[in-house]
């Protein structure tokens, strides 16, 4: 596949789901409204459009579209960050614990009735929790292979984890309470609002720039540790970053939208089937198209039913066959 | 300059592989590092490249102690070629040799125009320029080995360290590397190798060093060490010494 145009298709693919989320919804908004209004607010005019209009791009649709582009720019980039650190394309952002921790978190807060932002500093502080332990007990250990070690113990501590979740689900009460986790827990952005935005932008803008600064390190970090350090790359302290990276941008996510499987897992392969295993080319390549991929999801999930349906289903639903096709079609490229 | 191992215990945490060691090998020269498998080869060759602590004794690299270097000006001096492997992702030959252009660079930075034209000139030197496109998972074992050694130069390091650099190797490609090395050598490199072939350390070393259960037990001019009676007494095993009485060169073979 031409990997100079990989970029422009992922970015096709951001505008489009953009796109998309705008205009399709309970209240739909036809393409020349919404461009009326984005170049009058570019230009400071006056739009030319129905107040009502105005409400749903800004007001309603707005935060959330942005917040779906940001949730899945951020779990694309941190699954490609970990796939390329342990060297291995069925990792995903979640094997360090940070979702399971996020999840502890959340689940814990609505236990205790706290308030939505409680409950998300909860989740994010969770994830980073979650991963800093299995970091500091994996290295404990000082293994010869420190990457296979850092991943079975993320793997564990990941299902005690999982039980604690299933503990505070059990003592729950099953008609308030249970209801809130279990939704919390299938991922949804149908409470986002601007609040949400700002805790959001700031720590993916963070991991991301700091994972795009070390896109080269990164490219040597997938070869063997031994090898790697040979070449002159630090390899403890950049794993160390790397991880630290991933972590901010995955629990910053999962503390907006839950727990949404699937993008961090298959986004970065078909990143990867587009520009190539260079990270300076599949880093914004699985931004644009992690981010492009949500919104589309997003934009099912409210629009499908009368009920929203949770993003974990559908990423589910939409990522697995699609994975299989890419499985069978082009896996050559990139194993 | 002088990479040197002094009375070097070598192992992997509590397990000792080797006692007692001392090493040095100079630029220009080529030092051959034989003896039976988990002898403590490719410990030994861990070690001096600085991947593996010693547990006692010193690795120096010229003035210095090595574990006084940063990882940075270490990998602008030493050089590790691996034995060929498969890596998971698909980069493109260019972008592996441009990898041994890490160490030259800070820590954000990409590589340059000049270390593509530096990458460039390796991939010509062994003669793999067309492959410069390839992903690197679908090339052959041969060419991979090449694919390294060319990683190897563009550190444009003083010393290069090979693992088994013939182990996957057929017969021609075989000979390539080992041609390869006395080329290294003569253009100043000091090269040192695994090997479990001592023909290679006789046509491509000047000096072997001989390592059986982690204990030297012999090392000098490859003329001179390589004989019937030391390869037997490393391996444990006869071996037989062929004479081509035409040009009074020699070869081994297990007996």
């Amino acid at each position: 596949m031409g990997r100079s145009y990989g970029l422009l298709i992922a970015f096709a693919v951001l505008i489009a789901g953009l796109l998309l989320a705008f205009t399709v919804g309970r209240y739909p908004v036809s393409l020349g409204d919404l461009l009326h209004l984005v170049i009058a607010k570019l230009t400071g005019r006056s739009p030319d459009v129905p107040a009502a209009v105005q409400n749903v791009i800004w007001l309603v649709r707005g935060p959330r579209v942005l917040a779906a582009a940001l949730v899945g720019a951020a779990l694309a980039v941190a699954g490609t960050a970990f796939q390329g650190l342990f060297r291995n394309p069925l990792v995903s952002p979640d094997l360090l614990g940070a979702s399971s921790g996020a999840a502890l978190g959340a689940v814990l807060g609505i236990y205790f009735s706290l308030g939505v932002l409680e409950i998300e500093a909860l989740a994010f502080a969770g994830g980073l929790v979650a991963v800093g332990a299995v970091y500091l007990i994996g290295s404990a250990m000082s293994p010869r292979d420190p990457v296979l070690v850092l991943v079975l113990t993320g793997v564990v501590i990941g299902a005690l984890l999982g039980a604690g979740v299933g503990l505070l689900k059990y003592m729950a009460d099953p008609y308030n309470q249970l209801p809130a986790m279990t939704f919390w827990l299938l991922g949804s952005l149908a409470a986002t609002n601007v609040t949400d935005l700002v805790p959001l932008f700031g720590p993916v803008a963070l991991g991301t720039l700091v994972l795009l600064a070390l896109r080269w390190r990164m490219n040597v970090m997938a070869l063997p540790d031994e090898e790697a350090r040979a070449l002159g790359v630090p390899t403890t302290a950049l794993r160390i970053a790397i991880v630290a990276a991933a972590t901010l941008v995955t629990s910053a996510s999962v503390a907006t939208a839950g727990i949404v499987g699937w993008v961090g897992l298959v986004v970065p392969h078909i990143a990867r089937t587009l520009v190539g295993p260079d990270f300076a080319r599949l880093i914004p390549a699985a931004a644009l198209l992690g981010g492009g991929f949500l919104l589309l999801i997003d934009t099912l999930a409210r629009t499908m039913t009368a009920t929203e349906i949770p993003l974990g289903i559908l990423t589910a639903l939409v990522g697995t066959p699609f994975f299989i096709w890419l499985l069978a079609s082009v896996s050559k490229t990139w194993a | 300059m002088i990479l040197s191992g002094h009375d070097l215990t070598i192992g992997y945490g509590d397990r000792v592989v080797g006692r007692h060691l001392d090493v040095a090998l100079s630029t220009g020269e080529v030092l051959a590092l034989l003896g039976p498998n988990g002898g403590g080869k490719t410990t030994l060759l861990k070690t001096l490249l600085g991947l593996l602590a010693p547990q006692s004794g010193e690795v120096r690299l010229g003035d210095r102690p090595l574990n006084g270097y940063s990882s940075r000006e270490r990998a602008r001096l030493l050089a590790y070629v691996p034995q060929s492997h498969v890596v998971i992702f698909a980069f493109t030959v260019e972008t592996v040799v441009l990898m041994g252009r890490t160490a030259h660079g800070n820590l954000f930075s990409r590589p340059t125009a000049a270390d593509r034209a530096i990458a460039a000139r390796m991939l010509e030197r062994f003669g793999i320029a067309h492959l410069r496109e390839r992903p690197y998972t679908m090339i052959s074992g041969g060419e991979r080995q090449l694919v390294l050694l060319a990683r190897a130069l563009a550190q444009e390091p003083q010393f290069i360290v090979l693992d088994e650099p013939t182990a996957s190797l057929d017969f021609g490609n075989q000979g390539k590397v080992m041609r390869e090395i006395r080329t290294l050598a003569a253009s100043g490199h000091g090269v040192l190798f695994t090997t479990h072939d001592p023909n290679h350390a006789m046509r491509a070393a000047d000096r072997a060093y001989l390592l059986r259960e982690g204990v030297r037990i012999g090392e000098g001019i490859t003329g001179a060490i390589l004989g019937r009676l030391q390869l037997e007494a490393l391996y444990g095993a006869p071996v037989e010494l062929i004479s081509d009485t035409n040009n009074g060169r020699t070869a081994f073979l297990p007996g």
